[in-house]
């Protein structure tokens, strides 16, 4: 199980915590909703379980002991944007390789076409660079999956196409999956569960949520 | 107000060395806007469609070639006049703060913009101010820098900044990213605002939902061309007012419908099949689809490039 105990972000001494004494659990092969207005944390929650970012105050473990600190994370996260998620000096093919190559099954369901691994990632459109980062974390090493927003910028064939791969791959290898998404009917179409972010326990200006650094702009 | 016929954008592109190839990303666009109608264009996101925008204000790259016509105001809309009316006429509603000046206070840019649209000099401030008390921007806001506003200002400031000239025609290009949904309902409400005014609204975006909230007809974007233009309100039950395979996929795949995937991917640019670009993922495909183009024709009061529809 994937838990977090007490997790609590601030940016600063003087800054209010963006949230505080939080308790997450994710079981394997469980798909859980999170949503929550712009500015509670989200993001920032998803980066703190996938190790991106230290929490201010809490732990996080899997199955009771700490992630690993090298290697391999085995809980992945996907954000919105694929194009700052891969290298672009890299043929798609190599982005592939890196780390832990994905099965052939994988990229069958996931309908990448073989000859995108010749092109550059600039040549993908977004939905297609999407799959190829999402390709690159349903791996057996991956066991939770943050997925932030990972479809919203996707017209809702692609959407679909994605969220069904997921799914099936998810259900068959026990991971679990965390779905943050501003979108309510697609949550309900994945979650049984739906957690939302409660409000921020300090008075939280607009100005110090602003100064949080990914929140702007929606994202 | 604006008719686009058969757009065509290409551009060529060196690959290895000096070996030369064309990339058609748009290969027949067609879309109409009236004064006092909100548009909708829907694709998947980087398939292109925002390239309609540039060419429309005239901003595409240097290696681009354009085919097909474009015309505002029953006129040809050639480059010259493109440049004439870009920020005056013709408008765009950027998809980012990334668009404005990181570097001045958000009330100068608006009132730049207010001066570019033809506001006189004189008046500006009073129609600046008059802006921001329109979209809810408190006057002290005037005197913030763009990181110092939440995204959902941001989208007031673009908004406010684009129609603070005189446009008759507004282009919004994607301008719901992610957003939460009461920032996403108010754009969408300023949006339905402006042509409620008597402006045109052309908007580009890759969430149909948004775009059925306002819009009055859609257009349907699809490996580079549009494969439908039809009235809103046929996006209801099934489909089963839908024209083309590749709309009624598209609607069906929504999470509030079937969520039903559409299996495979789009044609690359560099790769497009000589007959219907969607003929590989056609549930109807027969020979015939694949022999030519499928020409736009009328068909219940939209129109459709599809020969079995
Ligand atoms: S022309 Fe043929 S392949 Fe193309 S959309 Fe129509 S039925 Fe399908």
């Amino acid at each position: 199980m994937l838990k977090g105990e007490g997790l609590g972000v601030r940016y600063g001494k003087q800054l209010p915590w963006l949230f505080q004494d939080l308790e997450v659990a994710l079981e394997p092969g469980e798909m859980v909703g999170l949503t929550a207005p712009s500015g509670r944390g989200k993001t920032t929650l998803a980066r703190v379980l996938a190790g991106y970012l230290r929490p201010t105050a809490g732990i996080v473990t899997i199955d009771g002991r700490p992630p690993p600190t090298t290697g391999y994370h085995p809980v992945q996260l996907i954000a919105q944007h694929p194009e700052l998620a891969v290298n672009p000096r890299w043929r798609i093919g190599r982005v592939l390789a890196e780390g832990v190559p994905p099965a052939p099954a994988v990229l069958d369901a996931l309908q990448i076409d073989r000859g995108w691994l010749q092109r550059w990632p600039h040549e993908l459109s977004g939905g297609e660079l999407q799959r190829i980062a999402v390709a690159r974390a349903l791996n057996p090493q991956t066991r939770y999956l943050m997925a932030d927003e990972m479809t919203a910028m996707l017209d809702a064939a692609t959407q679909a196409q994605i969220w069904h791969a997921v799914t099936v791959y998810a259900a068959a290898h026990r991971i679990g999956v965390l779905v943050i998404s501003h979108d309510a009917s697609l949550i309900s179409r994945l979650c049984r569960r739906v957690e939302v972010l409660p409000e921020p326990p300090a008075i939280c200006t607009a100005a110090q949520m602003d100064a949080e650094p990914g929140l702007r702009g929606g994202h | 107000m604006l008719q686009v016929q058969g757009l065509q954008v290409s551009f060529t592109v060196y690959t290895q060395g000096l070996r030369q190839r064309r990339l058609t990303v748009i290969t027949d666009l067609d879309v109409t806007v009236r004064a006092g109608e909100v548009v909708a264009i829907v694709g998947a996101s980087g398939s292109g469609k925002s390239l309609l925008a540039h060419a429309i204000l005239g901003i595409l790259p240097h290696n681009a070639e354009l085919g097909g016509s474009i015309s505002f105001q029953g006129k040809p809309l050639t480059q010259a006049r493109k440049e004439a009316l870009r920020g005056r006429a013709i408008a765009l509603i950027p998809q980012t703060v990334a668009a404005l000046d990181p570097l001045m206070p958000v009330g100068e840019q608006v009132r730049l913009a207010a001066l570019r649209g033809g506001v006189p000099a004189a008046g500006a401030r009073e129609v600046v101010a008059a802006s921001f008390a329109r979209y809810g921007l408190a006057p002290e806001a005037a005197r913030l820098h763009p990181f110092q506003v939440s995204g959902g200002m941001a989208r007031r400031v673009l908004v406010s900044t684009a129609v603070v000239g005189q446009a008759r025609l507004l282009i919004a290009d994607e301008p719901t990213p992610g957003l939460h949904p009461e920032v996403v309902t108010e754009t969408l409400g300023h949006l339905r605002e402006l042509a409620d005014g008597g402006k045109a609204v052309l908007m580009i975006t890759h969430d149909i939902e948004a775009a059925l909230r306002v819009a009055d007809t859609v257009a349907v974007f699809y490996a580079g061309t549009t494969v439908e233009q039809a009235p809103a309100r046929d996006f209801a039950g099934g489909g089963e007012a839908l024209r083309h395979p590749y709309t009624r996929a598209l609607w069906r795949a929504l999470p509030s419908q079937g969520f039903v995937p559409l299996p495979g991917a789009q044609p690359a640019p560099d790769a497009l099949p000589p007959g219907c670009l969607f003929a590989d993922r056609c549930p109807l495909v027969t020979a015939a689809c694949r022999v030519a183009r499928p020409p736009a024709r009328e068909l219940r009061g939209g129109t459709v490039r599809c020969i079995h529809a």
